[in-house]
């Protein structure tokens, strides 16, 4: 009875089973994709003909200055201010993360006060006030607290364009970093920093190195963002007259009157630029993950030594 | 003159919150010995292992190794309570392997054993690294040096887990369910190290659930429930002739 014949093929012979095999298949069409694929094109060659097409554009003017030697200048300036910025930023965004995370309610206040303030206050507010920092205090002085001053100096010379424009980007950054970081950190197992200190690690040597290495591996998405916003941000120094790649376009084409075209030189450096961090931002998230994967596979010493190994001393 | 047990532990008293985990813990264990404790979950047995080093702050009684108060240095007559770099100096002596291993994911696995010589003892990286080479070798793995942790299985890591406290060359060593995490097809490679360690004379104190282990390399067995010492004594009397009635009802649910 049950071998006799299966249940497919009983119910096929009843009648009410179809089987599919053998029939002809036709996929899904999608239709909308053409319409709307078609409205795309036709928006592109739209904008790629007021590219080409509108004389005020001068691709010849672009060209001409696209290599100027005051942009390039600019474009150096530009990566200065960016680097800087950021790794002061991040750097002081390590110390008030680690505060806000300590014991200490004291060092863990001050450090939300510093975040609400450098959260709250645009850069580009900070960076005039930095700039401006003479008229409210003409001298800073080093030395004893209400006590002997041992050296002091002009506080114009100190803050010049450059460097309140440095104070102003990475106290903002360092706001945001430690956001960040502070995530990281929590992120990082409990068992990591108890496993670390069983070895007999300090509390500082638990940090350094293993909660701070594995903190910032989880952080390199969002910091690689932080670095192109920041690239971006610096175009704001222009109000206090710093010679960046925004500033140097903007000095060019008061003499000459060319704005497009100098406005579309600054953009197209500001597209490679960001197009080259994040490029590198990709590189090093994929080779931590391949550094792993490789050891992983090989589970060989030898092989592997010349594979760049993060968080070495 | 009586010899000074390498770990005393006396009154300790531990609760989180209202909770009251441990009251009145007292035991000593010798040099050489092995010490394992078992009792069901929730009965204390891991907390007591994380006062005995500090991991947790027990609320009453001491800790004593080789004779010195856990945490806290003699000045005069007075007790002080020790900076953080004191404790560390102190937990150098005393290894721990956790129930889930905890190596360090970012550094490879010859790496997370020189780790604490190094950074901790200045050793220098050469020498570090063919002391971990050996001690890869003796818990089976010098195979597995340049990998990452991730890649191993998990009775792997723990050996890797034993390799790097043990290159501390601690004075006891601490293991807080060590083989409960483990598929069982992979605990009886961690035991077997275990047991090479008993046998080189290493002082061991287990909390575990492998009771035929237990009875079989204990000096001492060690039973807790409500955070209490219910019994302890040599495991042929713990196993074979347990005098407490909730000795041998769980000895009867888990053997």
């Amino acid at each position: 009875m049950t071998n006799a014949g299966s249940p497919a093929q009983g119910t096929a012979h009843g009648g009410g089973f179809r089987s599919a095999g053998g029939a002809r298949r036709v996929p899904l069409r999608h239709p909308w994709w053409w319409a709307g694929g078609a409205v795309l094109v036709l928006l592109i060659a739209l904008f790629a003909r007021l590219l080409v097409t509108n004389e005020n554009m001068r691709w010849s003017v672009v060209l001409e200055y696209l290599f100027d030697r005051e942009i390039l200048g600019g474009l150096v300036t530009t990566l200065e201010l960016t680097v800087l910025a950021m790794v002061l930023g991040l750097a002081l965004g390590v110390v008030l993360a680690v505060m806000r995370l300590s014991a200490n309610p004291l060092f863990r206040s001050v450090s939300w006060l510093w975040l609400w303030f450098f959260r709250g206050v645009p850069p580009l507010v900070q960076m005039v006030f930095w700039f401006n920092l003479a008229t409210l205090i003409p001298v800073i002085e080093l030395g004893v607290p209400f006590g002997p001053t041992l050296a002091s100096w002009d506080t114009n010379t100190v803050v010049s364009s450059f460097s309140a424009a440095i104070l102003g980007l990475a106290l903002t950054e360092s706001a945001y970093a430690a956001e960040m970081i502070r995530a990281g950190i929590q992120a990082v197992p409990k068992g990591q920093t108890e496993a670390a200190l069983v070895v007999g690690m300090s509390r500082f040597q638990v940090l350094r190195r293993v909660v701070l290495p594995q903190a910032l591996r989880i952080v390199v998405p969002p910091i690689g963002n932080d670095l192109i916003s920041m690239l971006k941000f610096t175009s704001l120094v222009s109000v206090l007259a710093t010679p960046d790649l925004l500033y140097s376009a903007q000095m060019i084409y008061s003499r000459n009157y060319r704005t497009i075209p100098l406005l579309l030189v600054a953009t197209i450096w500001y597209l490679v630029l960001t197009t080259l961090l994040t490029v590198a931002q990709q590189q090093v998230e994929r080779r931590m993950k391949l550094t792993r994967a490789a050891a992983g596979a090989a589970g060989d010493g030898r092989r592997l030594r010349f594979l760049p190994s993060f968080g070495k001393a | 003159m009586p010899e000074i047990p390498l770990l005393r532990v006396e009154n300790v008293g531990k609760a989180f919150g209202r909770h009251q985990v441990l009251r009145e813990v007292s035991l000593d264990v010798h040099a050489g010995q092995v010490l394992c404790v078992i009792g069901p979950s929730g009965s204390g047995k891991s907390t007591l292992l994380r006062c005995v080093n500090r991991l947790e702050v027990p609320d009453s009684g001491y800790v004593y190794l080789e004779g010195q108060p856990v945490g806290f240095r003699w000045k005069g007559d007075g007790l002080h309570e020790m900076t953080s770099s004191q404790l560390a100096a102190q937990r150098r002596r005393m290894g721990m392997v956790f129930q889930n291993f905890h190596l360090f994911p970012h550094r490879r696995v010859i790496d997370n054993v020189t780790e604490g010589p190094v950074v901790v003892n200045g050793l220098d990286r050469r020498t570090a690294g063919e002391q971990a080479m050996e001690l890869l070798t003796k818990v089976g793995l010098a195979d597995k040096a340049g990998a990452f942790p991730e890649s191993l299985s998990g009775g792997q890591q723990q050996r890797v887990a034993i390799a790097r406290s043990l290159a501390m060359r601690p004075a006891l060593m601490l293991f807080d369910e060590p083989t409960s995490a483990l598929d069982p097809e992979l605990v009886g490679d961690v035991l077997d190290v275990m047991r090479d360690l008993a046998r080189d004379g290493m002082t061991m104190v287990v909390v575990t659930h492998e009771m035929a282990f237990a009875r079989d390399v204990a000096d001492q067995v060690v039973f807790m429930d409500g955070g209490r010492v219910v019994e302890a004594g040599p495991p042929e009397r713990v196993f074979g002739a347990p005098e407490h009635e909730r000795t041998r009802s769980f000895l009867s649910r888990v053997l």
